[in-house]
């Protein structure tokens, strides 16, 4: 079995003012020198299949069509 | 003129949508359910809105790769006419069907409240009943309405006169870009907007703002007023 981990975050230039709030609450919680947060997504997903290259591009597969919304979202894939 | 309406486990405004085109066309519109994939013989399909599979993932993200969405797809290339409100449009730009995103709110919380529209170009079939720079009120609901697009696509689209309704007045909801409100595709016959035009349609709503959209679609001429 192939475990892998995608992190979807949003392009550079998309405004993210969930990001933007957090920042201000960790600015609040008293921490000092944050210089800016930006929230995105993780997926840990499990696939049944021994064939890391098929995998691979399966999982590149479902980040295009549903996981990320590449208008807004870039993505990353990362095999155990 | 014939319409259908999409239903989707989820979606809330279903009733108010088919109520609302019920009596301005005369006829209740065919629902659709996600599963099915041929819509049948109509002039126009509305996608209401909602909140389509708990808005997991994203608004609209898992509404748009349903089987029907392909057969509302295959519709709009046909040149059925379409129109997405509110949930129904983060649905047509998941689909691919609209440029551009709908975003969280900038000030991140739900808005439910009367906002005022202009209407940017009265020369589509969705708003040829409206006069052209028309200041309308119209109700919004929503959490994820900011749209975005890149800015050639943003230049694209307002270039081709594709911004059909902006927010007027100071009131924009959500802080989308340019105020934009409701856009159309390139071919003009697929339609999205945030606000909810179906719940502004008669005296009894407080207003009928909503209903020349809805008369525009449907080939409904404009009532004329009374000679003085």
């Amino acid at each position: 079995m192939i475990k892998a981990r995608v992190t979807v975050t949003l392009k550079n230039g998309v405004l993210d003012p969930q990001g933007k709030a957090i920042e201000h609450a960790l600015d609040g919680l008293g921490f000092a020198g944050v210089g800016s947060v930006r929230q995105g997504k993780v997926f840990d997903i499990e696939i049944d299949n021994a064939d890391r290259a098929k995998a691979e591009a399966d999982l590149k597969a479902m980040c295009d069509r549903l996981l990320a919304n590449t208008v807004i979202e870039n993505y990353t894939v990362a095999i155990d | 003129m014939k319409s259908a309406v999409v239903v989707l486990p989820g979606l809330n405004r279903d009733r108010d949508m088919i109520a609302a085109l019920t009596k301005i066309s005369g006829k209740v519109p065919v629902t659709v359910w996600q599963t099915d994939t041929e819509i049948p013989d109509v002039d126009l399909v509305v996608i209401p809105g909602g909140f389509s599979y708990g808005d997991y993932l994203r608004c609209g993200a898992i509404a748009a790769r349903m089987p029907v969405m392909r057969a509302v797809a295959e519709k709009a290339e046909k040149g059925v006419q379409v129109i997405g409100v509110c949930n129904g449009f983060q649905i047509l730009v998941e689909a691919g069907m609209l440029p551009g995103a709908l975003m969280r709110n900038d000030h991140l919380k739900f808005v439910c409240r009367e906002v005022k529209l202009r209407v940017e170009n009265a020369n589509t079939s969705f708003t040829r009943n409206y006069a052209p720079g028309q200041i309308i009120r119209a109700p919004v609901a929503h959490h994820d309405g900011n749209y975005f697009a890149d800015p050639e696509t943003l230049a694209r689209i307002e270039g081709e006169g594709r911004v059909l309704f902006r927010y007027a007045e100071n009131t924009n909801p959500n802080g989308s870009i340019n105020d934009i409100a409701g856009i159309v595709n390139d071919r003009g016959n697929v339609l999205g907007l945030m606000p909810h035009p179906e719940n502004l349609i008669e005296a009894a709503h407080g207003g009928s703002d909503g209903r020349p959209l809805f008369e525009s679609a449907l080939g409904i001429a404009a009532p004329q007023p009374e000679p003085a």
